[in-house]
């Protein structure tokens, strides 16, 4: 399990399912709570790594 | 609110010392407390998805941190670590939570680890505020 995307992938399914449970009373809400933060860490994750590829690495 | 829920929050708010008491349950193993309350669904998915977080995050070759006077930054990662309860004290003398520098994933690993602590102290918060019926 070395892929990045895939870890985050993994990180933010979790982290959604939590709070989605937490926050959320009916398996509806809750389904479309945390499809909506699963997908925002996805694109948070893949924007914020496209803003910091032109940075050098060292 | 069910009857059966109406009652174990009103049995919750007449004895202070079970409040305690679930509290401690529910941080010592993620979800008991929700369970206790009748919240099975929630309790359930809890109990599942919050020790297999922690699991990840030792098989990413996370390192679980013990309480360093000298290194605030170090107790601070251990006192989240330790919000998931048994686990933390569990993992150890089987040999995990060692961690592994060289890891590509080990800044990850505990990243999963310190955040399914955080997440569990969340559980308690409200399993805490179900007890009370402010949920």
């Amino acid at each position: 399990m070395h892929s990045h995307v895939v870890v985050m992938a993994i990180f933010a399914f979790f982290v959604s399912l939590v709070f989605s449970v937490l926050a959320k009373d009916t398996p509806r809400e809750q389904a479309r709570l945390g499809g909506l933060m699963f997908a925002g860490f996805m694109l948070a994750g893949l924007v914020v790594s496209w803003l910091m590829y032109p940075f050098p690495l060292r | 609110m069910s009857p059966a829920r109406a009652t174990a929050v009103e049995k919750e708010k007449s004895q202070p010392g079970s409040l305690v008491l679930l509290c401690l349950a529910s941080w010592a193993i993620p979800g008991i407390g929700h369970i206790w309350l009748g919240r099975r669904a929630k309790g359930f998915i809890f109990l599942i998805a919050l020790p297999l977080m922690f699991a990840i995050g030792l098989a990413l070759q996370g390192r679980l941190f013990s309480f360093d006077s000298s290194d605030i930054l170090t107790t601070l990662e251990a006192a989240a670590q330790l919000g998931i309860g048994l686990l933390y004290f569990l993992a150890g003398p089987f040999g995990f939570g060692k961690g592994d520098v060289r890891a590509v994933t080990y800044e990850y690993g505990i990243s999963f680890l310190i955040v399914a602590g955080l997440l569990n102290v969340l559980i308690v918060i409200d399993a805490y505020d179900v007890a009370l019926g402010r949920k």
